[in-house]
């Protein structure tokens, strides 16, 4: 498709300063409304003439919404706090390095120094079918364009699809679930709904044409990370064809907290969870069972990635997610040192 | 004819942006069901700050800063080359940190420090030390790109005056070069740091 660089389409634009103005607009507006954060997924859409809200209502001029703040010994992220802002903030660096990893990881620089956490978390998929604006499940119509014989699907699903193969772009989703962050989103009718990272993305199972449970009028407004890993063992890992821009392929977000050193170490108790290989970040609920109390160790890595990889379906061109993904799990259970990368 | 086409093509541009905006003053949040002030909405005729100049302009509510620069202020500096957050060439500071032109609404800077390759150089038209660095090393090869990356750096060594190469190659890796020239590059740029604590 070629790139149109006209300006946008018209729409109105509003500035409110407080969430309450905020969502009075979207109310107003309705189905015609649409948030704008950082404006990195948005302008995409808006530019291309896919979507064509009536209305845009910019979220940048509310303070409430930015800032990271200590809470209940933990930290509470401001929906509209930069990705840059995420990365160079103390306290993530010191005791949740895997926010930094994954933030960091994401997009370039410039794009980290507008795009927010809450766009971040709450962006739409890649798909690029989807986002050319060909009429398929996701968008309301009624076949997957990129799960057909003829279709280009190197970077779609191998787990969980249900008519749509569309995987999630955001690189902080995993490392938050693995913290077991929890999302606070003010409803549209004012009430205060606080739901697990790991509910907040939701598969086509549950709603094929969105990616969150973000309802119309609702807003995520902050994002509260928990003392419980703090400090722990993680790892990041993301693995993309370019590393700046280039979306994950797949990726992996482990927190792991062990008793005893070094080839004695058991594993005490662990969240594992991988991006790029469902419409979901997934946290592999099943491998953390099966590893917990073992040593970490590479058989019991071994176990973990065949474990992982149970039930998935590789589409005509991305069956070398399947290897990828074993290896990331491995690599995030017993580290990179002393293993090797198997196919 | 000493008025270059260029030139005269600019004033018209600018001189249309001024003679328009009257008709759209009272417009404002006009399709608002007849309430012209709703909280949060805006006027199109707006000041920025750019290049330390306080610039009115008439600017849509769709327009992206970098065609405000560009089109109605005729700062061209400032390159437009894939308008989708995916090159680096539209390159500003806001602020003093690095955004994409294409990339931000032009009513989202009201208020706000915007600076473009123009105005880098000193009033008295001496070079910034990043731009003594790229004409000594000689950095580039169509330059397109230049500003960009120019703007970028700028940025950046403002958080890490001291870079190694690796550190300023990250902190500039938002930019492509189609004339895949980065090693000269990096090299300019790193002379640009280098003279910037010199300086
Ligand atoms: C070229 C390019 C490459 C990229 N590469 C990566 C990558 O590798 N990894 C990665 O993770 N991301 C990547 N991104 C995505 C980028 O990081 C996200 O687009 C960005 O973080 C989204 O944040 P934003 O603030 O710009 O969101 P916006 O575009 O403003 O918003 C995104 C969506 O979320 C909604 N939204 C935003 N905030 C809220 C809120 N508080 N409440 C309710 N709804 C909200 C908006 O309505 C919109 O639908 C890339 C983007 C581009 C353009
Ligand atoms: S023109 Fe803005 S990033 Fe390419
Ligand atoms: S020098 Fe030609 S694009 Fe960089």
């Amino acid at each position: 498709m070629a790139v149109i660089r006209d300006p946008m389409p018209a729409f109105e634009l509003f500035q409110p300063t407080s969430v309450a103005d905020a969502q009075a607009l979207l109310d107003r507006y309705g189905a015609g409304a649409w948030v704008l954060a950082g404006g990195l997924d948005s302008f995409d859409w808006l530019k291309d003439r896919i979507k064509r809200p009536a209305a845009l209502v910019d979220l940048g001029g509310v303070a409430e919404l930015k800032g990271i703040r200590e809470r209940d010994g933990g930290l509470e992220i401001g929906a509209m706090t930069t990705l840059t802002e995420v990365v160079h903030h103390p306290i993530v660096r010191e005791r949740y390095s895997i926010l930094l990893e994954a933030a960091e990881s994401a997009a370039s620089p410039q794009i980290r120094n507008q795009g927010t956490i809450g766009g971040n978390v709450s962006q739409d998929t890649r798909c690029w079918y989807y986002r050319a604006g060909w009429p398929c499940y996701r968008a309301g119509g009624n076949i997957c364009y990129a799960d057909t014989p003829e279709s280009i699907n190197r970077e779609h699903a191998i787990l969980q699809a249900d008519r749509c193969v569309a995987v999630s772009p955001s690189d902080t989703a995993p490392a938050l679930i693995a913290l077991d962050a929890q999302m606070v989103i003010r409803t549209s009718d004012g009430d205060e709904r606080v739901v697990p990272a790991q509910d907040y993305f939701v598969g086509p199972a549950i709603d094929i044409t969105r990616m969150t449970v973000l309802q119309p009028g609702d807003l995520l407004t902050t994002i509260r990370i928990p003392a419980t890993w703090a400090g722990a063992r993680f790892y990041f890992e993301k693995v993309r064809d370019r590393q700046v821009w280039d979306f994950a392929l797949v990726s992996v977000a482990s927190a792991m907290v062990v008793k005893g050193e070094d080839n004695g170490a058991i594993i005490e108790r662990i969240r594992l969870v991988v991006n790029g290989v469902a419409a979901r970040p997934l946290r592999l609920e099943a491998v953390e069972a099966l590893v917990q109390g073992r040593p970490r160790n590479e058989s019991t890595a071994v176990i973990a990635s065949n474990r992982a990889i149970e039930g998935a379906q590789p589409l005509r061109f991305n069956a070398y997610k399947l290897p990828l993904m074993k290896n990331l799990v491995k690599r995030a259970i017993r580290g990179v040192e002393g293993g090797t990368w198997t196919s | 004819m000493s008025l270059s086409r260029r030139t005269f093509i600019k004033g018209v541009i600018a001189g249309g942006a001024v003679a328009s905006s009257s008709a759209y003053l009272f417009r404002g949040g006009g399709s608002l069901l007849g309430q012209t002030s709703a909280p949060g909405s805006v006027e199109r005729l707006i000041t920025l700050v750019v290049n330390g100049q306080q610039r009115r302009v008439d600017a849509l509510r769709q327009e992206t800063l970098a065609m405000t620069l560009r089109y109605k202020l005729g700062l061209t500096g400032t390159k437009l080359g894939c308008d989708r957050a995916e090159c680096g060439a539209c390159t500003v500071l806001i602020d003093d940190v690095p955004h994409y032109a294409c990339s931000v609404l032009t009513h989202s800077v009201r208020g706000r420090q915007v600076r473009t390759i123009e105005g880098l150089a000193s009033p008295t038209g001496e070079l910034h030390p990043i731009q003594r660095a790229v004409v000594d090393e000689q950095g580039f090869q169509c330059a397109f790109c230049l500003p960009g990356f120019v703007m970028a750096a700028t940025g950046f060594l403002k958080t890490n005056p001291n870079p190694t190469r690796e550190e300023l190659a990250h902190g500039i890796s938002g930019n492509l070069c189609r004339c895949q020239d980065y090693d000269k590059i990096l090299t300019a740029l790193m002379r640009g740091a280098e003279y910037m604590r010199g300086a």
